[in-house]
């Protein structure tokens, strides 16, 4: 049974526990035994992607230190935050500091949820169900370009039963979240949101599926102001539910 | 009017207007045709490795290659002025063209020159400049600005310059574009004719020959170069290669990158002025060499940016790009490049919220030819802005007080759960219509779900408890 550590991510902690506990059902049905260090906060993506370094390092040195001491591979249900973890926390810290030896460490450690389930667990159908349901799947940029999580979440939703998935249309086009910058130019955000949202229509989906909470919450609630017969979800929940016997 | 100043309030400008949504189409047009200039041509990666490494090999022996350049322009009969920045290039062009009674100059189409604001400096002295490349002649007549470094009329649609020419030269309006491309023609063919000195910019020099290239499309450049009896080409300082041969892989990937095309319509090469016996080509040649805050940013962290050889494939795919249009940028070198080039060139203290211009998707990087990790320079130049204290207004709070509850787990995990108490004050469904104060910067925009009445560590500790 393997064992692996759950970073949850602090956007998941405070306002979608649900997709963590549809993490730890996905993987605990796979055999993993899942493991929760206590004491986890935030990445420090926020504060390392407007500059702030001094912020994002005391950060990044908390998680590093909370994670360091656990074993097994840590899963991350959000493309971006194992980007920082992967290749942002590590550079933040001198090449003598321990802690940079121990950033490295974890990074080799941690993996995204559905890269974890197919690239490591070798699972390509993870025994779901959605009857009746047309999803289709934003390919978050970090996650996207800097990870290659494309084709992992693709080919879950995939086999999942009873669901069909369809191409979205520019699929590769940043959502407009991008962070802070979501909030620090909210016009542009917005209006880059609105050319997603209207693929996102156009590609005739009733479901939206992701890897990354973060811009999902801002898909969704753009999404609100459009129209509600559009269901955004992150790819765990749709994992995680009525499994076939 | 208020003279917009920021970025944001640039943007705001160019958000949801004509001018932006045609760039937009403009833009995504440009995107295509690049990627199926690669579609249809495997070696493309390879090429763009190559481009990568004759670039960056160029920026390494900057010093070495720019000295064998001169050297070479030198020994062919012309003159090469290394100017440390605008004023002195201006300077040295004005000096040229008293000392040959220049009183009309034709362009042909360089970012450079923008760069320094050429025209208007040289205007200033009573020469006559006009601008040859069809997109940078009607910027002129229009007393615009280029928005985008290939393209710099792209917010323009053909109704906006029919009705330009209808105005400025005294044509009966169309929007053909054949007649209007006749009627532009026609007009220059003149002006070319009676013009003293040609000024150019320079797509690559080469330091084994001491030529300088240039691609066009629309043929001027030739003429720029070879009508006049005074040639003075402005190069950016990094724009050199050793060879011809790395001079020819740069070409190939800068046509598909910028166009789509295999190879621009014009390439042309320059080597010197007129030799005896030659039919024509002009009497001198003068080659102005622009630093301009170039050798600073060699000298730091982020002289990769110096590798660019301006196509615009950045900007193409640039979500921030096509929705604030060119203009919002602010200067001369716009979407992504421009967020790094014009703060690097230009510092920080004028230019800090350009970094902040992007989502850091990295769509640019993707597109680079010569894979220069613009993600990772606006990174650097966010750093740097907020150790200069130029960091976006507001933040550092917020995010000190983030920072002191994530690094202490006590006080986060209270906070989340305050978090969830106090949202359901405010509410309806799980989702949050609208907040005061900076948080209206989320809820003017989109709905925000409120925080979980029960956080995700507390669930687990649950659990934990009941197993
Ligand atoms: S940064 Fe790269 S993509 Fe952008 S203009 Fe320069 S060479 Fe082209």
């Amino acid at each position: 049974m393997p064992k692996v550590q759950l970073f949850v991510t602090c956007l998941v902690d405070s306002f979608f526990p649900e997709v963590g506990e549809a993490v730890v059902a996905v993987l605990e049905r796979h055999g993993c035994t899942v493991e929760f260090p206590f004491d986890q906060t935030c990445c420090g993506q926020p504060a390392f992607n407007v500059g702030y370094h001094d912020q994002a390092r005391a950060m990044a040195e908390h998680t590093i230190k909370v994670l360091d001491g656990t074993d097994g591979t840590i899963v991350v249900p959000s493309g971006s935050c194992a980007d920082m973890m992967i290749n942002h926390s590590p550079e933040l810290f001198q090449p003598d500091d321990p802690i940079h030896a121990a950033a490295a460490r974890v990074a080799r450690r941690v993996k995204e949820f559905s890269s974890f389930l197919v690239d490591d667990l070798g699972i390509t159908d993870a025994g779901a169900s959605c009857e009746g349901r047309t999803a289709t799947y934003h390919p978050s940029c970090h996650g996207f370009r800097n990870l290659g999580i494309r084709q992992q979440p693709e080919t879950l939703l995939d086999n999942v039963a009873g669901l069909e998935r369809v191409e979205l249309p520019d699929a590769e086009t940043c959502c407009g979240f991008g962070g802070l910058f979501s909030v620090e130019m909210p016009e542009l955000s917005a209006s880059i949101m609105s050319t997603k949202l209207t693929n996102v229509e156009a590609s005739g989906a009733d479901l939206l599926v992701g890897v990354d909470v973060s811009c999902l919450m801002h898909l969704a609630g753009g999404l609100r102001r459009r129209s509600r017969e559009i269901e955004v979800k992150h790819i765990a929940e749709v994992l995680a539910e009525e499994t076939r016997t | 009017m208020n003279v917009p100043v920021t970025f944001v309030e640039r943007a705001h400008r160019g958000i949801g207007n004509r001018s932006t949504a045609a760039g937009e189409v403009g833009a995504r047009r440009m995107m295509s045709h690049r990627i199926a200039a690669s579609a249809d041509y495997p070696a493309m990666e390879e090429m763009r490795d190559q481009a990568r490494r004759i670039r960056l090999y160029a920026l390494g022996h900057l010093d070495e290659l720019l000295a064998r350049f001169s050297d070479e322009v030198e020994g062919a009969g012309g003159h090469v002025h290394f100017a440390a920045d605008a004023d002195e290039a201006i300077a040295y062009i004005r000096k040229v063209a008293e000392e040959t009674n220049v009183r009309r100059i034709v362009k042909s189409k360089s970012m450079v020159t923008e760069e320094i604001h050429l025209n208007a400096a040289l205007e200033a002295h009573d020469l006559e400049v006009v601008e040859t490349d069809l997109g940078e002649f009607i910027i002129q007549l229009s007393g615009d600005t280029p928005s985008h470094i290939i393209a710099p009329v792209m917010h323009k649609t053909r109704q906006d310059v029919g009705e330009l020419f209808s105005e400025k030269l005294g044509i009966e309006y169309t929007d053909d574009p054949t007649e209007l491309n006749n009627v532009a023609r026609h007009h220059l063919r003149e002006i070319f004719l009676s013009a003293d000195m040609g000024i150019s910019g320079c797509n690559v020099a080469i330091a084994e020959s001491g030529s300088i290239v240039l691609v066009t499309n629309e043929g001027n450049g030739r003429l720029t170069t070879s009508a006049p009896r005074i040639h003075v080409a402005v190069m950016g300082m990094e724009r050199i290669v050793p060879t011809l041969s790395d001079a020819a892989v740069i070409l190939e990937v800068l046509a598909r990158s910028a166009t789509g095309q295999r190879l621009s319509v014009y390439t042309n090469i320059v080597t010197g002025a007129r030799r005896p016996g030659d039919p024509d080509g002009p009497e001198e040649f003068h080659v102005v060499i622009l630093d301009n805050g170039r050798s600073r940013v060699l000298a730091g962290d982020a002289a990769e940016v110096l590798a660019c050889i301006r196509c615009g494939a950045c900007l193409n795919v640039c979500p921030v790009y096509r929705e604030a249009g060119g203009h919002a940028y602010g200067f001369t070198y716009s979407g992504p490049i421009g967020a790094v080039i014009t703060p690097s060139l230009m510092g920080l203290a004028e230019w800090h919220d350009l970094p902040y211009a992007s989502s850091l998707c990295g769509a640019c990087l993707d597109a680079c030819p010569v894979r220069i990790d613009l993600p990772g320079l606006l990174l650097k130049l966010r750093r740097d802005a907020v150790s200069e204290g130029l960091g976006p207004d507001g933040l550092e709070g917020a995010l000190k007080w983030f920072t002191r509850l994530a690094t202490n787990p006590g006080m986060w995990r209270g906070a989340t759960r305050a978090g969830g108490w106090s949202a359901k004050l405010i509410a309806r469904q799980g989702w949050i219509k609208s907040l005061p104060g900076r948080g209206s910067a989320w809820t003017d925009y989109r709905d925000l779900p409120a925080p979980a009445a029960k956080p995700f560590h507390a669930r687990w500790k649950e659990r934990q408890r009941e197993s």
